[in-house]
């Protein structure tokens, strides 16, 4: 069948969009968005080196461990966000230059 | 002469002047405020005369003692106990210093007395008699001290009394400067005598017998005898240097300048200190180590010749002068001449016989020149006299007297003495012909220029203005019996030492002889009993032309047939100016000595001034110089540096900072690129 490699390319895949959309969007939850999705690609990782190298399920305890991570560090970043909109009244990273050299 | 007798009264001689110069010289301003000038006169006269007193006592002692045990020793206390030098404070009486104690006192008793007249109307008169006094004292340690530190105590306190007392009327320049003078010159003196003493206690250190007593010097002469220094004898460069200090004390060339000018003082300063004492303590110090000067006879000689040419060479100045006290004071340095030349050709006894003769006679003659001074109300130019015969009986008889002893009339104290010292001058064995012309000739001039004195002052016309006339008179008592009893003296005072040839038994050199017995005194009258008639030759030849001096002097100024301007024409004039100038030794000095010393004080002024504080100057100039180049250096060196290293920060932080972009986008792909920068490193 496909097997671990199908996996593999699937979370590269994801990684890399996800890392694009970190760089290159103006939207503060964009970015945030951008960050989740590179958290799952690294969750589908473990998740595929569990089932197919492992043998035991400590890829999926980590897993959830990554999940409940990336749940907290979201709460944390709409938080920053909201800040943000509360300063600048815009949410677009390219307004928060002022702290500049 | 080792013997000796233990006596503790000696130092009550030389203590009680200085008792009376303690008591009038510290309250003595008071005293004679609350008790008056009667008062001053018992504190300072007494102890003088009790001193006298005294002096007689040991003199008779020491005639009871054998002649060859003649010496009383009183020792007060050890004085210098150090290392090598033992120098105790003791005096000793024997022949010589008994003779010069008794004239000290004697004589100085009678100036004492003398002074308490002729000082009436003086204010500071406590401070003279204190002074009087404290020469006194410092005369009388000279001549009892038994070694040579006391004696030289004495010796500087003579100096220092003289000073004091030639500028005694000190709030006019010319007295002031007078003194200072006299002292100076002493001082020059000082320092020949100072040498000579360490240069014989160097040489008895030497030969392990450190002494400076001179009885013990005299027994152990032959440790000195051999020795060299710098190529000399030690025993000749010691009685030069000793000598040297005799020649400034006792005025002879060429330290004699001061002798003149001291006539600024008072008469009877003049009369007790430049006649009768201090200027024979040099004539006294050969006398007292004549053991030393007999082993050296070219230090003799020089003795002698120096001598000699003083005798001489004063006489001619004396014979132009025209103050009275110069005269006498020109013909002291004469006769200290005879005295000096009398010591250097081995006749000790005859020069100390002249010098006792000559206490009285010139001490007379000061004094009755004081009594005339005073009589004229001050003046003291011969040439405003004469006639004072008349009004001043006493006094003319007492000088005339004095002048005859002074000329070496047969008869008189003078006559003995110094035709004692003629023979002896040519015919000692360190005498000689030259030495004999140079006293002979000078007893003719003495003869002149005492003879116009007499004529000048007391016999003719009286030249004083009219107002001075009206006021002459005798001097009262208190003067004239000084007068008569010095005069009385300087007559029969010879007849001690009426020599051989004229059927005497010479006595005064027999007493003295034990102390010259070392010094082969050329009269030791217990050899002589032939007399050599040359003696009589020689006797007759100077009585006669001292005759014919004051035959001339009488022409001269008695009959006025032979004018003086006759001798002062001769040669142009010229001799006449040089000799009246007293051939300006004095200028000569002030050129030469003086302005040599104040030119030597410039030079070293000016190095003080420009080299050594130049380096001064300089070190500190260029200490600035260095400080501003170091602060030259810390201003743009290191300050340079630490200014670049802040701007460099600066400029580094100004590069740096345009990295913080402030734009998140920008920061994301600087951690992405960095992660990936990381695993390639990692991986390869």
């Amino acid at each position: 069948m496909i097997g671990l490699n199908g996996f593999l390319i699937v979370s590269l895949i994801v990684f890399v969009l996800g890392l694009y959309c970190v760089l290159t969007r103006r939207n503060a939850i964009g970015i945030l968005m951008g960050v989740e999705l590179i958290l799952n690609s690294a969750n589908i990782n473990y998740l595929a080196f569990a089932r197919y190298s492992a043998g035991t399920y400590d890829g999926q305890i980590f897993a959830l461990f990554v999940i409940m991570l990336a749940a907290a560090e979201a709460v944390i970043g709409l938080a920053i966000v909201l800040g943000i909109y509360q300063t600048f009244h815009t949410i677009d990273v390219e307004a928060t230059e002022t702290l500049r050299g | 002469m080792h013997e000796l007798t233990e006596v503790t009264y000696l130092r009550w001689i030389p203590l009680l002047p200085l008792i009376g110069a303690a008591l009038n010289g510290i309250p003595g301003a008071l005293i004679q405020k609350n008790w008056g000038k009667q008062a001053i006169n018992a504190i300072a006269v007494t102890p003088v005369l009790l001193a006298f007193c005294i002096s007689v006592y040991a003199f008779f002692q020491v005639l009871g003692l054998d002649p060859d045990k003649r010496m009383l020793l009183d020792h007060m206390w050890t004085w210098i106990d150090s290392g090598n030098l033992n120098a105790g404070a003791a005096f000793v009486v024997d022949p010589l210093s008994a003779v010069m104690i008794l004239i000290v006192t004697g004589v100085g008793g009678l100036i004492h007395i003398y002074s308490t007249g002729y000082m009436h109307d003086e204010k500071s008169y406590w401070r003279f008699f204190a002074l009087l006094n404290l020469f006194t004292f410092s005369m009388l340690v000279l001549v009892l001290a038994d070694n040579f530190l006391l004696m030289f105590v004495g010796w500087e306190g003579v100096g220092l009394c003289s000073y004091a007392l030639i500028g005694f009327w000190y709030q006019t320049y010319e007295n002031a400067t007078a003194g200072s003078k006299a002292f100076i010159v002493n001082r020059i003196g000082d320092f020949g005598f100072a040498l000579g003493v360490f240069l014989i206690f160097w040489t008895m250190a030497g030969a392990d017998h450190p002494t400076v007593t001179f009885r013990d010097l005299a027994a152990h002469t032959n440790l000195i005898e051999g020795k060299t220094f710098l190529d000399f004898s030690v025993a000749t460069v010691a009685c030069v240097m000793l000598f040297v200090g005799a020649t400034g004390k006792s005025a002879q060339i060429p330290l004699y300048v001061w002798l003149p000018d001291a006539m600024a003082g008072p008469t009877p300063v003049s009369a007790l200190i430049h006649a009768a004492t201090m200027v024979t303590a040099g004539v006294y110090m050969i006398g007292r180590t004549n053991f030393l000067f007999s082993m050296s006879a070219d230090a003799l000689s020089i003795v002698a010749w120096i001598g000699g040419l003083t005798a001489l060479f004063a006489a001619t100045i004396g014979l132009a002068q025209n103050d009275i006290k110069r005269v006498l004071a020109y013909s002291t340095v004469s006769q200290l001449g005879y005295m000096v030349l009398a010591m250097g050709v081995g006749a000790y006894a005859y020069g100390i016989f002249h010098l006792m003769t000559h206490a009285f006679f010139k001490a007379c003659l000061f004094l009755g020149s004081g009594s005339v001074i005073h009589a004229m109300g001050g003046e003291q130019d011969m040439r405003k006299m004469g006639g004072l015969k008349k009004w001043m009986p006493y006094t003319y008889w007492t000088f005339l007297i004095s002048t005859l002893a002074i000329a070496g009339i047969p008869g008189t104290s003078g006559f003995f003495s110094k035709d004692g010292i003629l023979w002896s001058a040519w015919s000692s064995e360190h005498g000689s012909f030259g030495l004999w012309l140079l006293g002979y000739a000078g007893a003719a001039m003495t003869a002149f220029y005492m003879f116009r004195q007499v004529f000048m002052t007391f016999e003719g016309e009286c030249r004083a203005d009219h107002h001075t006339q009206e006021h002459l008179h005798e001097s009262p008592p208190v003067m004239t019996y000084p007068l008569i009893i010095l005069a009385a003296l300087a007559l029969i005072g010879g007849y001690l030492g009426v020599p051989h040839a004229l059927g005497g038994s010479d006595r005064f050199a027999q007493f003295l002889a034990p102390v010259f017995s070392a010094g082969h005194d050329a009269h030791a009258a217990s050899a002589h009993h032939h007399v050599d008639p040359m003696e009589y030759v020689l006797m007759a030849l100077t009585f006669a032309t001292v005759l014919g001096s004051i035959g001339l002097a009488y022409l001269m100024y008695i009959k006025k047939s032979l004018s003086a301007d006759v001798f002062a024409d001769l040669g142009g004039g010229v001799p006449y100016r040089w000799v009246y100038n007293k051939y300006y030794v004095d200028e000569l000095y002030q050129a030469v000595v003086v302005n040599g010393l104040l030119l030597v004080t410039r030079v070293c002024a000016g190095f003080d001034r420009y080299i050594i504080d130049f380096i001064v100057d300089g070190t500190a100039y260029v200490t600035r110089f260095v400080s501003w180049i170091n602060g030259l250096f810390d201003s743009y060196i290191i300050d340079g540096i630490v200014n670049r290293i802040a701007d460099a920060t600066l400029d580094i932080g100004t590069r740096f900072r345009h990295l913080q972009t402030g734009s998140i986008n920008g920061y994301l792909y600087a951690v992405v690129a960095g992660a990936v920068l990381v695993m390639m490193v990692r991986l390869v």
